[in-house]
């Protein structure tokens, strides 16, 4: 497996990728609590966030279509949202019979699944290239700077660091596996379910405890370079002019879209 | 290979502002006593070891067993995490990957992450750990077994119950539709769930039997997560086949406590004369009202968290 497997980063040179990750991590955040507060039908401000949203794609030098191409991760899960559609109140707008149950779609329902699945589309999106412009490790830093507590902040950087080695252990685990259960093609090989179930989870139990003994290998290396419950970092953020002015104009714009959202 | 899991978590837009607040207010307030917790009984060594099983939980989810017709089971690990590192250390583990996800691979949203975390981590040691400490201190081995077994199953179809409340509360999906959907689902999923916590529990007590001494659990979380265990299973037990069996008994029930109109509209009616002209009543109002409910809640948790650290000390 390769270390870039989860890696979502896309080097570049940009506005976007240059911006303080702080005011990315607000930014993004401001602007899925936007799409979340503009009422169901407001279809005028939800196109003003896309703009939004196109806007940050062109300067993150990634491509204007960047984040509408991955954005279909959230798919499967708008079947959910799908019974919006025949919400009780509102105008009923037609009858269908399935399976001997009546749907009944109405017009209040068919707005309101159009406007969860625009706000999930936009949202989604924001996240999309907020990973894809900030490195995680400064992405964990500046959650440590927006004042979330710094042991979790840790334990996440340290999930990331390790999520890479721990994967090629269980991707050892499951070639060992393949490599024991040879099958005649065609003809039904390995026992019942649960005889499966049990080995995946005897698998799991040995990753855990292989993890677990790591963790202990691990904190006495710290220990022995001096560690003291404290991560650092070398690369400092500073707060600029143009970080300031980026915040103030995206804060600027989202209220326009607020605001576009209440009168239109 | 291009790790892309499927995504299972409710992403952003589907909850409306106010569940979303009330529940990372309550994610905040487990996560930070967690915090203490964990800190006071691991010290220092506290972020390599979470930080590592949180990769375990990770990377164990990719380990599957094919079922039948192409399709395979999975684990999701909250349950297994919780019994053997104790509560306090399965809600942190949870919420770092449930936050990874969220971040790095869009499965789940930021703004309803803590309904997210509540769902799948708080919601998931309370009943996985609270129903396995109270028979820890039992020798029988077969018995401890089958209850981490009963719990891993009730924890996965209890996350689904919430979950499915809570889509419906926002508006978002029709009781009658959502509510056995997601129970139907999750009744398999959490079959294959417990299969595998017991056979990596039983892996587990072979192999370093040390990590779940009885007095080790015991130390890890007192009694009050078995009553705190019991109470919630015993909630969802009662409340799963009337919800999937008859949910419209359910939202008829919610509609005459006036439960249902709290979820849809609560902003208006907690705070019904907050406005502001220019923005509308809405913006500002809907954002004061789910601090108010946010905050509500927080101070709820801390006086019930300082009366428990109090009976704790005694």
């Amino acid at each position: 497996m390769h270390a870039d497997a989860f890696d979502r980063y896309y080097a570049a040179e940009s506005t976007l990728h240059r911006l303080d990750p702080r005011i990315k991590v607000v930014v993004t955040v401001l602007f899925i609590l936007s799409n979340a507060l503009l009422l169901d039908g407001a279809w005028a401000a939800f196109g003003l966030g896309w703009i939004f949203l196109l806007l940050a794609n062109s300067a993150s030098n990634l491509g204007v279509d960047f984040t509408f191409r991955r954005s279909f991760i959230a798919l499967p899960f708008m079947l959910v949202a799908v019974s919006a559609i025949f919400a009780p109140s509102g105008q009923p707008l037609a009858e269908w019979r399935v399976f001997g149950i009546s749907l009944v779609p109405t017009d209040v329902g068919v707005i309101r699944f159009g406007s969860i699945l625009l706000r999930t589309w936009l949202s989604v999106q924001a996240g999309i290239l907020l990973v894809a412009v900030t490195q995680f490790p400064d992405l964990i830093h500046a959650f440590e700077h927006l004042r979330v507590p710094a042991v979790l902040t840790t334990i996440i950087a340290f999930l990331y660091r390790y999520l890479f080695v721990l994967t090629d252990e269980v991707l050892r685990l499951l070639r060992a596996r393949d490599s024991r259960s040879a099958a005649i093609p065609g003809q039904k090989s390995g026992r019942s379910v649960f005889w499966r179930a049990q080995i995946a989870g005897h698998m799991a139990g040995q990753l855990f405890l292989r993890s677990y003994e790591r963790s202990d290998r691990i904190y006495n290396a710290m220990l022995a370079r001096g560690y003291t419950g404290q991560m650092r970092t070398l690369r400092a953020h500073v707060m600029r002019r143009r970080d300031w002015l980026v915040l103030s104009v995206s804060i600027l714009a989202l209220l326009f879209v607020q605001l576009i959202g209440r009168i239109g | 290979m291009h790790y892309a899991p499927a995504p299972l978590h409710i992403p952003d837009g589907f909850l409306n502002l106010v569940v979303s607040l009330i529940f990372w207010a309550l994610t905040i307030a487990a996560v930070g006593i967690a915090i203490s917790k964990t800190n006071k009984s691991l010290g220092e060594k506290q972020v390599p070891l979470m930080g590592i099983m949180a990769a375990f939980i990770f990377a164990a989810q990719m380990l599957n067993f094919p079922v039948a017709g192409g399709t395979s089971g999975h684990f999701l690990g909250g349950a297994l995490a919780a019994i053997v590192l104790g509560p306090w250390a399965g809600i942190l583990v949870m919420t770092a990957v449930i936050s990874v996800q969220a971040l790095l691979f869009q499965d789940g949203g930021l703004l309803v992450m803590g309904a997210n975390i509540f769902d799948m981590g708080v919601l998931t040691a309370m009943i996985g750990f609270g129903l396995y400490r109270m028979v820890s201190a039992s020798a029988n081995k077969t018995l401890k077994l089958a209850v981490a077994g009963v719990a891993a199953w009730l924890s996965t179809v209890a996350a689904a119950l919430l979950t499915a409340l809570q889509l419906w509360i926002s508006g978002t999906s029709s009781l009658q539709i959502v509510m056995p959907a997601m129970l139907g689902v999750h009744v398999l999923i959490g079959i294959g769930e417990a299969l595998i916590t017991v056979a990596a529990l039983a892996f587990i007590m072979q192999a370093r039997p040390d990590l779940l001494e009885a007095g080790k659990v015991a130390e890890k979380g007192g009694r009050g997560w078995i009553a705190a265990g019991l109470v919630v299973s015993l909630i969802a037990v009662l409340l799963s086949p009337f919800a999937s069996g008859d949910p419209d008994g359910l939202e008829r029930v919610a509609e005459n406590l006036g439960f249902l109109e709290f979820g849809l509209d609560a902003p208006y009616t907690i705070l019904p004369d907050y406005t502001i002209p220019f923005l509308g009543e809405t913006a500002l109002s809907t954002i004061v009202a789910g601090v108010v409910g946010a905050l509500v809640v927080l101070g709820l948790m801390v006086v019930v968290g300082g009366m428990l650290k109090k009976q704790n000390a005694r």
